[in-house]
């Protein structure tokens, strides 16, 4: 037992000396040769050109021109699905899916957050661009520049309309999806947007089974089923949603006046066209009005909810960032029964105190509490507005695309009858 | 009349998100003015636990290990190279410690050999760093090869690493090598 002790001490001091000499010298001092030998430069190739970041933003503000240019002015379906192929080729298959709009989400909302980030100058123009185009002439980005959007669009063969209340519920995934990743952005947890990627893999031939296998799913059904990733899940799709309801210039299925000719009733796959109201519903219009106002007064109810719901749920949203995790694995790490994982073992050689990591912890369970609240208040005002928007009628007598639904993918331009005066 | 008052509370919202839009764009834009950033390893917090092999979106992966030849022994007895417990300091397959074949050897004077990476075969699984790190200078580091990084937003390899090691530094300190005065510029 002694003899064992000795040499542990020893080994320490061993080691310890080894330390202090390597920070000094070598352990093997490099040789002086005599054959003249030189020897190579260490390797540290460039990063790639920076150059390629210009040409993205370059060929975004060109497809997005070229499409706007084909929906509005030419009115051309089958511009749209050129610029579509040519989407998923540069930006999907050449830039292998990165750098996208839809991600770019992530890097702004850390850059507001984070003061010590720096967000590329490529990420803030892909955020931006699309948001300013889709300002003036509706979601032509959706259409067909972005590669999500467009390798669903040219997969869809045989469109069926889902139920109303179906599309309703559904497309609430995305308000909670776009909740989430800020919420984790704004903490540097986690870039969930990009980590889920359902077509990220396939443009870059490598995705694990599981990612390959989602991938696939959301193709196979977007045959079927229009924009399946668009319509129930896409969080940027939300905000080009709001902004393009405001759009000046967006897309009209008739050149001209429409003459409620119904041919285009059922052209859309996304169910974006809103139908004629007819005067008969419109005189029902008091007991909606009195169904949206009570409808109103509860979404400061369902806020509360959602808030308190989402504040208690904030342990466990926290764990998806890293250090929570670690700090957690560490407190209910018992050395006789269990196994060290790398993590821990990775943090045990950076000497760093364990009470620190918990601090740092803390501060992140912190966040999230508040993060929780706000994420669930949201939630819930979605929730309500929803509600509360099923009660509102619009008087219309024509046939005229939602505008925040609507991708301006121009299939309903062609059933169009009416002639341009 | 009505539609007018329609139009009019649009145009408001247009203009609000519009600047909304360019004040996020203008805020960011100064703060993005400090130029492009980069995924840069430390080598001195590495522990070569072997995920940089399989975490990178790009495969192989981008991590590759770098031979930084100014640390390097040259020794006979490369703990990089061959594996523990060799019996014979030859070429052979069986007594290499590279699952891929990596590192050539070749002779140079008696009795120093030199050891050279091959990219091509490098899979950054980081078992000859920690042979070399463990009986030799240290010489061998895995470092993130710039050329083959695609910059994802989120570094794949620095989520999962479990020793921290990862983080975005600016493009002048691409490369970091622990053990070594000064890092140089690429």
């Amino acid at each position: 037992m002694k003899k064992s002790f000795a040499f542990i001490s020893l080994l320490i001091v061993f080691v310890g000396m080894e330390f202090v000499a390597f920070s000094q010298q070598q352990r093997f001092p490099k040789p002086e040769f005599e054959s003249g030998y030189t020897q190579p430069v260490t390797s540290m190739p460039a990063p790639r050109d920076g150059m390629f970041a210009i040409l993205d933003v370059m060929v975004l503000i060109a497809a997005l021109s070229l499409i706007t240019w084909f929906i509005l002015k030419r009115r051309s379906r089958s511009g749209v699905v050129a610029v579509s192929i040519f989407s998923i080729l540069y930006f999907g298959f050449f830039r292998e899916g990165c750098v996208c709009s839809v991600g770019s989400l992530q890097n702004v909302v850390l850059a507001l957050f984070n003061p010590g980030y720096h967000i590329p100058l490529s990420a803030l123009a892909f955020f931006v661009i699309p948001l300013v185009y889709t300002l003036f002439f509706g979601r032509t980005f959706c259409a067909g520049v972005c590669p999500l959007g467009a390798v669903q669009d040219v997969f869809l063969m045989r469109p069926v309309t889902l139920k109303k209340w179906l599309q309703k519920v559904l497309g609430l995934i995305p308000y909670i999806y776009l909740g989430l990743s800020v919420l984790y952005a704004a903490t540097a947890s986690d870039f969930i947007i990009c980590r889920y990627d359902p077509f990220v893999g396939i443009f870059r031939f490598n995705a694990t089974f599981f990612m390959f296998a989602i991938g696939a799913a959301f193709l196979l059904i977007s045959i079927f089923i229009a924009r399946p990733y668009c319509r129930f899940f896409c969080p940027y799709g939300v905000i080009l949603n709001l902004v393009s309801r405001v759009s000046k210039n967006h897309l009209t299925i008739t050149p001209s006046n429409c003459i409620q000719c119904k041919l285009c009733e059922s052209s859309c796959p996304l169910d974006a066209i809103n139908k004629p109201v007819a005067v008969k519903q419109m005189e029902d219009k008091r007991a909606a009005t009195r169904r949206f106002i009570l409808l109103s007064l509860i979404i400061p109810a369902l806020m509360i909810v959602g808030g308190w719901t989402g504040a208690n749920f904030h342990e466990n949203l926290a764990k998806v960032n890293s250090k929570v995790r670690l700090a957690d694995e560490l407190l209910h790490f018992d050395s006789k029964t269990m196994k060290e994982s790398l993590e821990i073992e990775g943090f045990r050689t950076s000497g760093k105190p364990a009470k620190e990591l918990y601090l740092e912890a803390s501060e992140i369970v912190k966040q999230f509490y508040y993060g929780g609240w706000i994420l669930g208040a949201f939630i819930g005002l979605v929730i309500g507005l929803a509600l509360s928007g099923l009660s509102t009628y619009r008087y219309r007598e024509d046939y005229t695309p939602d505008k925040g639904n609507c991708v301006s993918c121009a299939r309903c331009l062609k059933y169009c009858p009416v002639e341009k005066d | 009349m009505k539609k007018d008052r329609r139009d009019f509370i649009n145009t408001c919202f247009r203009f609000a998100a519009g600047a909304g839009i360019v004040g996020i764009a203008g805020v960011l834009a100064v703060k993005s003015q400090k130029g492009d950033f980069l995924w840069q390893l430390d080598p001195s917090k590495c522990t070569q636990c072997g995920r940089c092999a399989t975490s990178c979106v790009v495969t192989p992966s981008a991590v590759k290990c770098i031979h930084v030849y100014d640390m390097c022994g040259y020794c006979d007895l490369c703990g990089g190279y061959f594996r523990p417990n060799v019996k014979n300091l030859s070429t052979g397959a069986e007594n290499q410690l590279c699952p891929t074949g990596a590192i050539k050897r070749s002779y140079v004077e008696d009795p120093f050999f030199k050891y050279e990476i091959i990219d091509e075969l490098c899979i950054g699984c980081g078992k000859c760093v920690k042979g070399c790190g463990a009986f030799g200078n240290g010489s061998l580091q895995l470092q993130v090869s710039h050329d083959l990084c695609v910059n994802c937003n989120q570094c794949a390899i620095a989520s999962d690493c479990p020793s921290d090691a990862f983080s975005r530094v600016p493009i002048d300190q691409a490369y970091k090598f622990a053990g070594f005065k000064s890092n140089k510029k690429i």
